[in-house]
């Protein structure tokens, strides 16, 4: 058996995170791409938890705490200070979706826009787990949360952050899904070997947050993919738009949705209307994929 | 080599004959010309540093902390509003025992919008567990900026040197810029014991329990306790090498005064011209000027303080439903001394309003008339 | 190197803890064995050594061994009960139903 994942765990045992979690098994596969001479910056999120208290720590690199909307530019300092050092590490930002689409989204724009050289890495789980299931501008339309309950769900739209990254035409940007590990490990390997800003969206359901029984992460990180809800891509320096997983077959959103307690108060009305969004936005992407 | 400088410049050439290695800093009026004489430094290769032109002061002090956890010297500089926004990330270089080396420009918080001198912005930071000193001079923001790397790298604590906006900052003055031989003999390359390295991978800043914390806290005063005994110490080895003396604070006129005025940075400056015109008639009155604020220089304080009748601070800052902040800290210093004279607090010159040597003669003549305080402020300079 | 410890330091004098909050320690004490309520259970007569399960373990608590599955000795998953959580994602994902789930006993 010819395994193309590294067999190495730089990730380690008894991390604090829920059964079934999405973001830890992101962090395990993604340090097997990016290996031991990485630093990692991480700021206010699940991991901030799941890393383990002072003085343990699970993960077998160099990794510093810092503040919720700092990521970005505490990762810039590091670099920084690495590059006058003459060190070739890698600096890798590890967000949640809270700290990159909403309190630390002008700190992530300002790394950008300078192309400092760092993996800015958000593990997205649509919602701020950490603090208890509150909406973030990543939930999706219709979602419940503590803050979007069920008398008024979330109204807007899950922010395009890949289209804001794109506008800053960064060299590579990359979403990768938790049940397509080999993909996912491709593309930290291809972004771990450019230099400049790369930008990483990686699906992670929550089990906790999304209600359902923690066998199903891996599933549900699947179906997003199939019924183009979250579609697998690259993008080069912001303007070359490529698809790494075609769906030709796409799957309903009823059956990714119906899954989830988050969506169960649903009617059909709005699922049609979820439907009818998922498939405008995969056309307009195709239009931007065009050669 | 002596240059003609303006306040914001001395800075400028204190972070670099320092070799501080990164700089992260994002412009504010009137701190603009630190960051923009750096710049062209760093771009010209004269200064060997990397300048992160961020989007914002928070993220300046994040990247410093980053940087500085990474195991090199690190400089920024701002002011009032920048500062404030930067104000989690001071408490986080704090914590995270970053020896960062900040200017900062006093200038008055908005609204309603102001750029002049007041102490509120800096003042407003004095429990984040930065070090905190008061420039009276270009000369002295200089020197301040070396001495403030020396102390800061010994114990892990960040430091920033403040002064005056517009009348330091853009106020030209004569300033020596020491050698640079002499300053790398003063002040060796920083060595991080613990930084973020892959040959010793560790976790910073981690959860840390109601078991844990308690302890690291203490660690932080006790290494700002240690602190102000090395400022005296990094006063006389400055000394030295160089020939200018500075401590934790000035005394000038105080070995036979009876009475004491208490103040800091440009207001002590000139109350020093008062202290001449008041002697000159025969009143025997000395200045007590607080260079060093944080940590609080409260033995020095006492030892002056015990031996005069009274003592009049002199605040270009307030602490609003209490009184002047050097003033609270001053009779708190004094509190316990069974030689306590009576201590006088006077709040003048908030936003920028002009304190002259004449202003503070008057609030000398009237403030010494009384024998006790009878209010916690006396206003000067106030419209009626 | 991450110091092993077997349970969660609290440091008993001020002057042993670190200058601040820096981790030397690992998470190897923090073990499921006490609260996991389920189970998983690999058959190794069906299993194919296919490495699903290995794959998709957040907790890293598969380990790749040189094991007898299906007659034959190769390198195969074997779960590391001290660390698995029960969340059941090897049970839901193994393509050829080799894995079971059970109540853990007690």
């Amino acid at each position: 058996m010819n395994l193309k994942i590294p067999k190495e765990e730089i990730m380690g045992h008894g991390n604090l995170a829920c059964q079934g979690c999405g973001a830890t098994l992101a962090m395990r596969h993604a340090l097997k791409a990016l290996g031991k001479d990485t630093i990692i910056v991480l700021p206010a999120c699940c991991w901030t938890v799941i890393d383990g208290p002072f003085p343990h720590s699970l993960v077998d690199v160099p990794l510093f705490h810092t503040a919720f909307a700092a990521a970005a530019s505490t990762a810039s300092g590091v670099k920084a200070a690495l590059e006058i050092q003459g060190k070739d590490t890698n600096v890798v930002a590890w967000t949640g979706d809270g700290a990159t689409y909403d309190i630390g989204l002008g700190t992530l724009s300002g790394a950008a826009e300078r192309n400092d050289d760092m993996i800015y890495v958000c593990y997205d789980n649509e919602a701020y787990m950490n603090t208890g299931i509150q909406r973030s501008s990543s939930t999706p339309i219709g979602a419940w949360t503590t803050t979007t309950p069920v008398e008024s769900p979330k109204k807007s739209r899950k922010k395009d952050m890949i289209s804001i990254m794109a506008a800053h035409r960064i060299p590579y940007i990359a979403t990768a899904s938790i049940a397509y590990p080999e993909d996912m490990i491709e593309k930290f390997k291809k972004a771990r070997d450019i230099k400049g800003m790369r930008f990483l969206l990686v699906f992670c359901p929550c089990p906790t947050g999304w209600k359902y029984a923690p066998q199903l992460t891996v599933k549900l990180a699947r179906l997003a993919v199939r019924s183009k809800i979250f579609p697998l891509l690259e993008i080069e320096n912001g303007v070359k738009w490529k698809l790494t997983k075609d769906i030709t077959r796409p799957i309903p959103v009823t059956d990714y949705l119906k899954l989830q307690g988050r969506f169960k108060h649903l009617n059909d009305e709005k699922l049609e209307e979820i439907q009818k969004i998922v498939d405008e936005d995969w056309d307009i992407l195709l239009r931007k994929t065009e050669k | 080599m002596k240059q003609v400088l303006m306040g914001n410049h001395a800075l400028s050439y204190g972070a670099k004959v320092s070799r501080a290695q990164v700089i992260s800093a994002y412009p504010i009026t009137p701190q603009t010309e630190v960051v923009e004489l750096l710049s062209k430094m760093c771009a010209s290769g004269e200064l060997k540093a990397k300048f992160i032109k961020v989007e914002s002061e928070h993220s300046a002090m994040a990247a410093l902390i980053g940087a500085s956890a990474t195991g090199v010297r690190t400089f920024t500089a701002t002011s009032s509003q920048g500062l404030a926004h930067m104000h989690e990330m001071l408490h986080w270089a704090a914590g995270a025992r970053t020896p960062i080396v900040m200017g900062n420009v006093n200038r008055a918080f908005a609204p309603p919008w102001s750029v002049w001198t007041e102490q509120n912005d800096s003042l407003s930071q004095r429990d984040t567990g930065w070090m905190q000193l008061y420039a009276q001079n270009n000369q002295e923001v200089l020197d301040s900026v070396i001495q403030a790397y020396k102390v800061a790298e010994t114990f892990d604590l960040p430091a920033m040197v403040i002064l005056a906006a517009f009348v330091l900052s853009h106020t030209s003055e004569t300033v020596e810029i020491p050698k640079q031989e002499k300053v790398d003999e003063f002040l060796p390359p920083y060595e991080r014991e613990y930084k973020l390295d892959t040959d010793q991978p560790h976790a910073f800043g981690g959860l840390a329990d109601p078991d844990n914390y308690f302890e690291l806290r203490y660690k932080i005063q006790k290494a700002m306790e240690k602190a102000a005994v090395k400022w005296e110490e990094v006063g006389e080895e400055f000394e030295e090498i160089f020939g200018r003396k500075y401590g934790l604070v000035e005394t000038y006129k105080v070995s036979d005064a009876k009475n004491l005025i208490v103040s800091s940075a440009t207001i002590a400056s000139t109350a020093r011209n008062a202290v001449d015109a008041l002697r000159s008639k025969g009143i025997k009155v000395g200045l007590l000027r607080i260079r060093v604020f944080r940590p609080f220089p409260a033995k020095q304080i006492r030892a002056i303080l015990n031996s005069v009748d009274k003592a009049i601070v002199i605040d270009r800052n307030i602490g609003f439903g209490a009184s002047g902040i050097f003033y609270q800290e001053v009779k708190a210093a004094m509190y316990n001394e069974k030689n306590t004279p009576p201590i006088f607090g006077v709040v003048t010159g908030l936003g920028g309003r002009d304190v002259s040597s004449k202003d503070i003669i008057e609030i000398y003549q009237s403030v010494i008339r009384e024998e006790e305080p009878k209010s916690d402020i006396i206003w000067k300079g106030l419209k009626e | 190197m991450a110091k092993k410890s077997d349970k969660k330091i609290t440091f008993k004098k001020e002057k042993e803890m670190p200058p601040y909050a820096i981790s030397f320690y690992s998470m190897e004490f923090n073990k499921t064995v006490s609260w996991r309520n389920f189970r998983p259970i690999i058959d190794y007569d069906k299993c194919t050594s296919c490495m699903i399960c290995w794959k998709y373990c957040p907790e890293a608590a598969i380990d790749l061994k040189k094991k007898k599955a299906k007659g034959k000795e190769k390198l195969t998953p074997v779960i590391n009960y001290e660390y698995c959580k029960g969340c059941g994602i090897c049970w839901e994902e193994c393509p050829v139903d080799a894995i079971d789930i059970e109540e853990e006993a007690g």
